[in-house]
Order: structure tokens, then sequence, then C-alpha cells
């Protein structure tokens, strides 16, 4: 069997998550061995064309001419990976969502005309097929090696959706909520950053995005009695996950 | 605390002191400790390490650390961890295996050699626990052979308890703050009077035995073990909560369609924590590791929880989707189907799910609100036969 090619693609997003394979230092000559990188623009600028065996996306849709473009790149590629809450749920950009685009660009730029956007930003997943999709804001780098490595082995990702509360529980951090009364998303954020936050006495603030099975209803008084108002709660949902907690909060 | 004689009073060198025994019998010593906000179990380097002057008070999703004027050092509930975090490990791998370059496979089982723990201060409640586990993990047919290993070479130094917090319930789940019978290599009883802070210790064990004729102790006094005595039978009365006295094997049994699920479920994040805290929750999952060249692959054993939807996930999706269902999983199993695994309950009356669920889920409401609701089904069927 030939070596698997991987590209890498980007629609609007930080850079932050594909930045995450090149902070893979340890494994990149190995996984450099394993796969050839046929298109990642961040690392080289050599791009091989499709098809590609495996595709890490980067991004939200945001523009018609992007969500043209990521029906070209699952056209072009065998196994379809999203990474990143931009491109798993749309990212902070997706705040546009609750507003009028219209008003921004009007208040933004001098000539409106020229801005060719969508009321929304949307996750890769609503425009194509998807085969798995990655979380966070940022990505976790070993997730990612988990993904690319089962890819390899032909084999599904151990990618647990369960709350973040698992991981806090396995590393020993006292829980910031009950322990002390610090607002915590962590019950309802799917796990994969190790529990960061709160094992540095802050609460979680989603940046995973809802977990397997989020009982979001039943946090909200929690953070009501922990000193948050209507307001700071819409604020601490809505930041780089906004449509998929919105979502839940409405279900 | 009639079974084992008292054997000696320590005073708090002499604590210190045994601490330096243990660890010079090249054991790590675990007690608590005060971190983050609260007394958590660590390693514990010597006396100073513990929480002399400091305890906590609890509720129902909530735990509070505060400072105590009498400095005693066992005056506090359970924290969130319990023994299981050094006896059953979160994460334990469990073989390798490697590919040579001709193809061949060779599997290699992981055999480290165990630590040898000294657990200092468990509560009569996880004494119970951590029997409670040994059953679980170390009987019958397929023994986990990296617990048996550390659960053998573990020195018990029990602390019976004084100060039971607001979510305690051992009593009515058939233990008290007493230690009884065995289990145990040392076990000690704080008193803090007029008379001084000191500890009164019984021996357990031939280990515990050789423990103490190694530091400086005085000969238990009738002074003392009739202070200890009372501390530990006020106690007894000053449970913070109670299990309701029915027969709760039977009641889950015939609860399975209750209504009060659902009330549940609306309230519960499925988040896990009671699981992990729980100190005889033992469920894992395993974890399968491979490198990217495919070439070295590994299996771990993770802590798992009833609460995760993949937990019961078979061909074609998850057993028990709903958080309904899965709630329901863990109590009827805690408290009715342990029996017929493991032969006795799964529950200690700790007070862990209680505290550190973060919605304050109460363990001891639920089997209530189970035994009104099926009280409530069984008279009105009474009333329905006797109109007949």
């Amino acid at each position: 069997m030939s070596v698997p090619t991987l590209a890498v693609f980007k629609l609007a997003s930080c850079d932050g998550c594909q930045l995450t394979l090149l902070d893979c230092e340890d494994e990149l000559l190995t996984l450099a061995g394993e796969v050839r990188i046929a298109h990642f623009l961040e690392a080289s600028s050599a791009v091989t064309p499709g098809p590609y065996d495996l595709a890490l996306v980067e991004g939200s849709v945001t523009t018609p001419a992007d969500a043209e473009r990521v029906r070209e790149i699952r056209a072009q590629s065998r196994h379809l990976v999203t990474i990143g809450a931009c491109a798993t749920a749309g990212g902070i950009q997706a705040l546009r969502n609750f507003a009028d685009v219209e008003e921004f660009t009007r208040a933004v730029y001098a000539r409106p005309d020229y801005i060719d956007v969508l009321a929304t930003s949307t996750p890769v997943s609503d425009h194509v097929d998807v085969d798995f999709e990655l979380r966070g804001c940022p990505i976790d780098r070993k997730q990612l090696l988990e993904v690319i490595t089962a890819y390899l082995a032909g084999r599904k990702p151990d990618i647990p959706d369960h709350s973040v509360c698992f991981a806090c529980k396995r590393r020993g951090t006292v829980c910031v909520t009950v322990a002390h009364g610090t607002p915590c998303l962590g019950p309802v954020t799917h796990a994969g950053c190790g529990a960061i936050c709160p094992a540095y006495g802050r609460g979680c603030y989603g940046c995973f995005g809802p977990s397997g099975s989020p009982n979001l209803r039943a946090l909200i008084p929690l953070l009501h009695r922990d000193g948050m108002d209507d307001r700071a709660v819409e604020r601490l949902l809505r930041t780089f996950n906004a449509p998929a907690f919105d979502k839940e909060v409405r279900s | 605390m009639t079974n084992n004689p008292a054997t000696g009073v320590l005073d708090r060198d002499g604590l210190s002191a045994l601490i330096e025994v243990l660890a010079a019998q090249g054991r790590t010593v675990i007690g608590p400790t005060v971190r983050d906000g609260a007394i958590v179990l660590a390693e514990i380097g010597s006396a100073d390490d513990l929480p002399f002057g400091w305890g906590s008070e609890v509720e129902a999703g909530r735990y509070r650390l505060v400072p105590r004027a009498d400095g005693a050092v066992f005056a506090h509930t359970a924290g969130p961890q319990s023994w299981k975090t050094f006896l059953h490990p979160q994460r334990e791998k469990l073989w390798s295996a490697e590919r040579t370059p001709d193809g061949a496979l060779s599997v290699t089982e992981d055999d480290p050699e165990q630590t040898s723990y000294a657990f200092l201060g468990v509560r009569p409640c996880d004494l119970r626990a951590i029997t409670i586990q040994d059953r679980v993990l170390a009987g019958g047919r397929y023994p986990d052979r990296g617990y048996r290993e550390r659960r053998t070479g573990a020195f018990l130094i029990a602390a019976e308890c004084t100060e039971p917090g607001a979510t305690c319930f051992c009593v009515s789940m058939g233990g008290g703050p007493a230690v009884d019978g065995s289990g145990f290599d040392l076990a000690l009883t704080e008193v803090l009077d007029q008379g001084g802070h000191r500890f009164l210790v019984r021996v357990g064990s031939e280990a515990g035995r050789d423990a103490l004729d190694g530091v400086p102790h005085a000969p238990a006094d009738a002074e003392t073990e009739y202070a200890a005595r009372a501390a530990v039978d006020a106690a007894r009365d000053r449970m913070g909560r109670a299990m309701p006295p029915v027969d709760l094997r039977t009641l889950m049994g015939e609860s399975l369609e209750a209504d009060r699920w659902d009330d549940v479920a609306a309230r519960c994040l499925t988040c896990g924590n009671c699981t992990m805290v729980c100190p005889t929750c033992f469920c894992t999952t395993t974890e399968e590791v491979t490198d990217l060249t495919g070439d070295h692959a590994e299996r771990w054993l993770r802590w798992d929880s009833c609460f995760d939807v993949a937990f019961s996930h078979l061909h074609g999706g998850p057993v028990r989707a709903s958080a309904r269902s899965r709630y329901r999983q863990w109590l009827t199993h805690k408290l009715s189907t342990w029996y017929e695994q493991f032969g006795s309950s799964g529950c200690v009356g700790c007070g862990r799910c209680v505290t550190w669920c973060p919605v304050g889920i109460d363990i001891t409401e639920e089997a209530a609100a189970l035994h009104d609701e099926r009280a409530g089904r069984l008279r009105h069927e009474k009333q329905k036969e006797t109109q007949r």
C-alpha cells in the first residue's frame, strides 16, 4: 500500500488548530514517514493536487466562497476530519448568528457592497458529510495524534464525549464549583482538554463545546447561585461554541 | 471499640514518629492534607503535612474547608477522593505489544513492582468500602493482579470518626463511626480534652504491633479510653443524613418504572462525579493505544462510569441513552443488584456522592422519594382491592 496523503485546509479560523499539528514536535518526523503531506500551507508552500486520503479541515463556513470550497475539499478527500470549535460548531465568529451582519458591515466598512459574507457562521458538517469531528479551541495535540493514528491503523479514534468532570476527578482536581462556588461549565462540556482550567482554580468555559449528554438546563441555576446573572450566563455560553450551547439551552 | 483492646496512646510526636517508621519500611505514606481548598489524600512526608486545625463543612453539592480552633487533625469528612485513587488507580497499563520487522507480534504483560502503601486516617466507612472493592476486584475467579498486590501490601491505619458531616449516613447503611473487628493494622481515635491532644491506638495485626513498638507511646489509660469511646458514641447520633429504614434491595427492584427517575433525570447533569468520588464504584474501560507506525500497541485500563453514554454502547448504539436510565442503573446497582453480584450493598454511607454532586442530588432523598412513591402505589392498589 502506498503512503496515504494528508491535506490540511482552512476556512474562517485563526490557524491555531492546524498549528497544533506543527506543535507535535516529537512525533512530526515519524508522522512525515507515515503520511505524505500533500497540502499544508502553514508548513509548506509546495502543494500536490488531490485527491487526498486524509483531510483535516479547520475553520467555519462564513462566505459563499467557503461554502463552495468546502464542497470541493470534500470531493477531493476520502476521509474528512474537521478540527476545532470553528469547524465543528461555527467558532467565535458564529456570534454573528445572533446579530445582524448587514448592520456590522455598514458600520465597519467604507464600502459594504464589497463584502460578500453569509448571514451565519456554520460548522463544516452543515455543508458536507464529515467523517469525524475533533473538538476544542484549540484542539488538543494528543487527541489530534490519536485521530491520525487511529486513521492509519484503520480503527475508530478513542475520543470520549463525556464531561470535563471525568478528567477533573481522574487527575484529582478539587471541584471548583462544589468547594469554591466558582461557576464552571465542566459538567456539560465535552472532555478532551485534560481539564486544564479547573486545575488552575478557574471554571471551565466550554471551549470544547457540549458533551455527549449535556443537561445545560440543570446547570444554569447553579451559575445563577454562584453569582452570574442572565447576561453573564449568556456571555459564558456564547464564546467559541455559541450555536452548539444555544441549541442545548433551547432543547 | 470492644473487639480490640486499647494498647496505647500517641501524642502528635508519636504520630509523627509512626509516619517516619512506616516511611523507613519503604512505604509510601498517604494521608489527608490540605490542597486547593479541600482536604485531599496525598503522599505525606511528615505529620506537618496533616490537616491539623482544619475541618470541613459539607452539604449536598457543597464543600468548604474551615479552620478549627481545637487543632484537630481527623475532624473532617470525606473529601473528593477515596483510597481507590491509590488501590484502583484511574489509569493502569495492562500490556504492550511490539511488531518485529518480520511481522511477528510479541505481547508483554505489564507487571511493575507495586507501591507499598501505608494509608493514614482510613475512616470506618472507607474501611468497609475497601472490603467491598476487595470482593469486586480481588475476589472471584479473575482477580485484578495489580489491585491485589497493592492491597495485600498496604498498611492501614484507621481513624475512628468523631466528627460526622451533614452528608454522612453510614449508620443507616449498617456501619458506624467506630472501627469494629479486623481489616486494619492500627486504629486511632482522636481525643481532644484537658488531657491534651492525643490518639488512642488499637492494634489490629502483627504488622501493626511491630510499627507501634517502634514509636514512643504511652500505655492506654482509662481516661483516654473513656473520652475516645464517648466521642465515637456521640458521633453515631450526629449523622447528618439517613437512608430510609426500609429494605432498599426490594425497594429498588420494585421501583424500576417509578416516576421519580424522570424527576431526578431532569436535575442530573450525568457528569459522572458521583461515580468518580464513590469509594466502591469500580467500573473501567479499556483503552487501546497505538503509535503512528502501528508497530507498538498498549492496552490500558481507565476509570469509566455508567453515566457515560458510551459505557453501555453495544452494536447499534447505547443501551442506556437517557439520563433516567443511567441514574437508575447507578442507584439500583449500588443499592440492590450489588447484592446479587457481590453479596452486599455497594453503598457505605460516606456521603461523597451527595457532597460532590454539583447539583446536590442526594442518594438518601432519592431513596426516600422512591419509597414514598412505592408506598403510595401500594396504598392505591390496596384501596382498589378493597373497593372490589
